[in-house]
């Protein structure tokens, strides 16, 4: 049941993907994530369409995954869709009951929001799945060291985010485990309604709690027996080096946004045709 | 009173790269008052099968009978059976949550729809069956010693009178007192109320003493099903799995090596001393 959720997980396979630079990833999901946010044009989103579904091609992550990952947002996008349809007033109405009125603006606004939604999700979770967390983080780290000119901690906020992405597949597991100890005596997580369901996690969540503070308890002994003492003059087993599929990566992702900026503006294909 | 399992099969994450096998083609049957053992290395399915003896996991195909009706079948009454088979997980302290052991205990039974004072009763009842003293009945579980915390986790589960007992290394992480009181009280429990008792265990010389019968699992197939005598009488193929006979199984071999006329079938620490008596009264 539990073991489900995979958003944010890593998924090994051998593709191309796997093999980057975490840095060229960290980068280019970003400048993803921005481009989609560069045009209002069909023919923009058909470039973005074009450009994600080459992505989870090539790294060999079946579809069926990644659309799993996206049930714990059904929620917020449909609300964000329902907002937007109910909301933005522009353009002909289309339907009109009670209080609500559909708009011609507001249904082309709720259509492509969600689709952006799903795309930003679906990007960032793609470097997730083709990432291990350990790779994440010190490319983030990497990315990040002009931040230490301004004193900001980046190795310990580093350390920090790759401990929590850690944790997730351990607590569930440990959520999964407590859950079936309830049900098996005898507790009843679905039936009943708001109320009697929030009062029924009870069981699980004190137990869950104590366990997340006991394991953060072991790893913090774990680390300092290990004579863990922050990032000052921590040398890595694997430095991070650029190879040639590297650069290529960049120029090509640059090259999308570039693209998806120019056809998105200039290229006219509209869809208010109604 | 029976619980059979036929040409089970379960597979975890089913279509993705962490599928995995657990359980192959498992047919197995435990009948009422049985004490029965599992072993199995870290990884051969134990766990994955006693989760479906209450219905946790489903089977991913297969058939399940509890007193003769199939559990898969539309409508069956699952929190039925799970009042019927009671599972301790491993690491059962893990799960309590009540601010005092007494409630904690009441979970189970309160689950099952009884009055607060039949609660209490059962627990009361429960609680002295594991050998919890009652001074820590109002205590906080969270204060307790691990073995206080795994008596009263057990005592979770055996105040909702199950008719079997599934126990997942009840003894993992107790000292040898602590194991051996446990193991005990649940071996006079099995003895008094003929209760049904399912035990996993990496412990050879536990389930040696306890069970009447040893399920050998090994990469999620049933490999041996027989009396510990004859299961451990394949010491040789257990090794081979990462397992073991009991220690004076061992020790009875090298005897007979040596020379001295001893059965070596034996299991448990008292048949050894009589066979080894036995042997050297013959000799003199």
């Amino acid at each position: 049941m539990i073991r489900d959720i995979t958003i944010g997980q890593y998924y090994p396979a051998k593709s191309i993907l796997h093999r980057l630079d975490p840095r060229v990833k960290l980068v280019s999901t970003l400048l993803y994530l921005i481009s989609l946010f560069l045009f209002r044009s069909i023919s923009g989103y058909l470039v973005a369409t074009l450009f994600l579904v080459c992505i989870i091609r090539m790294s060999k992550v079946p579809l069926s995954y990644i659309v799993k990952g996206l049930k714990p947002i059904i929620m917020l996008l449909l609300i964000t869709v329902l907002f937007n349809l109910f909301l933005t007033r522009d353009g002909d109405v289309l339907a009109h009951f009670w209080i609500f009125t559909i708009t011609e603006g507001g249904l082309v606004t709720a259509v492509f929001m969600a689709v952006r939604l799903i795309y930003l999700i679906i990007g960032s979770s793609l470097m997730t799945f083709t990432t291990t967390p350990g790779e994440l983080t010190d490319g983030l780290e990497d990315l990040l060291k002009p931040l230490n000119r301004i004193k900001v901690p980046v190795h310990e906020v580093a350390m920090m985010m790759s401990i929590a992405l850690r944790f997730i597949p351990i607590l569930l597991e440990e959520t999964d485990k407590i859950m079936k100890a309830q049900i098996a005596r005898g507790a009843d997580l679905e039936s009943g309604n708001m109320i009697q369901r929030a009062k029924s996690m009870i069981p699980i969540l004190v137990p869950l709690f104590v366990s997340a503070f006991r394991r953060a308890n072991d790893l913090a002994l774990a680390m300092e027996a290990r004579c863990y003492h922050g990032g000052e003059g921590r040398t890595k087993m694997k430095p991070l080096r650029y190879h040639t599929r590297d650069f290529v990566t960049y120029v090509v992702v640059v090259v999308y946004v570039i693209a998806v900026f120019v056809i998105g503006r200039y290229v006219p294909l509209h869809i208010w045709i109604f | 009173m029976s619980i059979k399992l036929e040409h089970i099969n379960y597979i975890y994450s089913e279509g993705t790269a962490y599928e995995k096998h657990a359980l192959k083609d498992v047919n197995l049957e435990i009948r009422d008052g049985e004490f029965v053992g599992v072993i199995g290395h870290t990884g051969s399915g134990k766990s994955t099968l006693i989760q479906h003896l209450n219905g946790l996991l489903k089977a991913s195909s297969g058939a399940l009978y509890f007193n003769g009706r199939n559990v898969y079948e539309e409508g069956y009454p699952m929190k039925e059976l799970r009042s019927q088979v009671g599972l301790v997980f491993q690491y059962p302290e893990y799960q309590l949550f009540e601010a005092d052991v007494m409630t904690d205990v009441c979970f189970g039974p309160k689950n099952q729809g009884l009055s607060p004072e039949e609660c209490k009763e059962r627990a009361m009842e429960a609680l002295k069956l594991v050998g919890l003293k009652e001074k820590y009945y109002q205590s906080s579980p969270f204060e307790l010693s691990g073995g206080q915390k795994r008596r009263a986790a057990i005592a979770g589960v055996l105040a909702m009178r199950p008719k079997v007992l599934v126990l997942d290394e009840p003894t993992a992480g107790l000292d040898p007192k602590g194991r051996d009181e446990i193991l005990g009280q649940i071996a006079s429990l099995h003895k008094a109320s003929g209760l049904t008792v399912i035990l996993v265990s990496h412990s050879m010389e536990d389930i040696a003493r306890y069970a009447d019968r040893i399920i050998v699992m090994d990469h999620g197939k049933v490999r041996y099903n027989d009396t510990p005598k004859h299961v451990f009488t394949h010491y040789m193929e257990l090794e081979k799995m990462g397992l073991a006979a009991p220690q004076v199984t061992y020790i009875m071999h090298d005897l007979r090596e040596h020379g001295l006329s001893v059965t070596t079938d034996v299991t448990t620490v008292e048949e050894a001393a009589d066979q080894i008596m036995q042997a050297l009264e013959m000799k003199q």
